[in-house]
């Protein structure tokens, strides 16, 4: 019995293949629409705002959020999610990216800090991985009250919250439901989220990462 | 318990992509440079299975739990908003490697940091909101 578990346990800590990513994503989908909801978390920021009070100073926060509460139970659900996935099925902790892609973040780092079995998941010190480079360690306390850190962690959270909101939709509402329901404007808006991402990893992103080292 | 399936449905996602490294800043880079199929192989499946799955409700051929036809809200025709809107989001989402979805995963995950990010993007909300009469849709 023991042994099975362990059996199992291994099996889900291993890394998952691309193709599970549409059974995770239609799984979500399709509950969420048996619900009689639609899949969307930018939302949530939306009514976080409009919980603290913002309908006082926009129109835009001023709606019935109160029943939005089923939006932030997922997202609460995807933080839990997160919590038992990296302390429990973290396997090696390691995002098992390309050769090509390990070259690159070298390139941008100017010296060989990274190499393909040593790319962590994310880049910032944590509890799995604890040797992380300096020049990665970019999601951590310490991370945030430098330059570089504070660009990405504010400057990125601040463009995130509203280009999703600008846009109507995020990678969920727009690449997933709004592509799955075949609707042009989300096509648009997914266009835009690849000309974005493509101008700032490649004519901003390596500069940025620069500042300080 | 009425929210709590809600919050399995998340547990759910949340677990996924972690366990499918979509949470990775490098991942994104990855992708951003087209040097793996892995994410685009994430989103494209998804996007499948997805279609097979709206058509489903759509056409009433599964019903919601109440056991009616699930509607669905045609995205409204203003371009601008997805064009300008669209690049916006998309320059966050590399300069970080994380979208809307995966920061309430990554603080989850022990990265408090992240309290910092969610607070900033709340901002950005509000900024949208605020300036969203003179912004072009």
């Amino acid at each position: 019995m023991y042994e099975t578990l362990e059996q199992i346990h291994a099996f889900i800590s291993q890394p998952w293949p691309w193709w599970m990513g549409g059974i995770t994503i239609g799984t979500t989908l399709f509950l969420l629409l048996y619900f009689g909801k639609d899949f969307g978390l930018s939302a949530n920021l939306r009514t976080m705002c409009a919980a603290d009070g913002a309908g006082d100073y926009a129109d835009f926060f001023d709606f019935n959020w109160e029943k939005q509460g089923w939006n932030l139970m997922v997202a609460l659900g995807a933080m839990f999610g997160g919590y038992i996935a990296a302390n429990y099925f973290g396997g090696d902790g390691m995002a098992h990216v390309s050769q090509a892609t390990v070259d690159t973040l070298n390139s941008i780092a100017g010296e060989n800090l990274l190499t393909v079995s040593t790319v962590p998941l994310i880049p910032g010190k944590d509890i799995i991985n604890q040797d992380v480079p300096a020049f990665w360690n970019l999601y951590s306390w310490g991370s945030l009250f430098t330059i570089r850190g504070l660009i990405i962690i504010v400057g990125g959270g601040f463009l995130i919250g509203f280009g999703a909101r600008y846009a109507g939709g995020c990678t969920s509402g727009h690449a997933i439901s709004g592509l799955a329901d075949l609707q042009v404007p989300s096509l648009v808006a997914v266009i835009g989220f690849f000309a974005g991402g493509l101008i700032m990893t490649w004519l901003i992103l390596p500069y940025i990462l620069q500042i300080g080292f | 318990m009425k929210l709590f399936k809600f919050m399995v449905v998340g547990f759910m996602f949340g677990f996924g992509m972690w366990k499918l490294e979509a949470i990775s800043t490098f991942r994104i880079i990855e992708m951003f440079h087209f040097q793996s199929f892995h994410m685009y192989g994430i989103i494209m499946t998804g996007v499948a299975i997805g279609i097979i799955i709206t058509q489903l409700f759509k056409k009433g051929k599964v019903k919601t739990v109440e056991g009616i036809t699930h509607q669905f809200n045609d995205k409204s025709h203003e371009w601008w908003r997805y064009i300008l809107g669209g690049t916006i989001f998309g320059m966050g989402w590399a300069l970080t490697g994380v979208c809307s979805g995966m920061m309430f995963v990554l603080m989850g995950s022990g990265y408090t940091v992240f309290a910092v990010f969610i607070g900033s993007a709340m901002l950005g909300t509000f900024a949208y909101g605020y300036f969203r009469k003179v912004l072009p849709h």
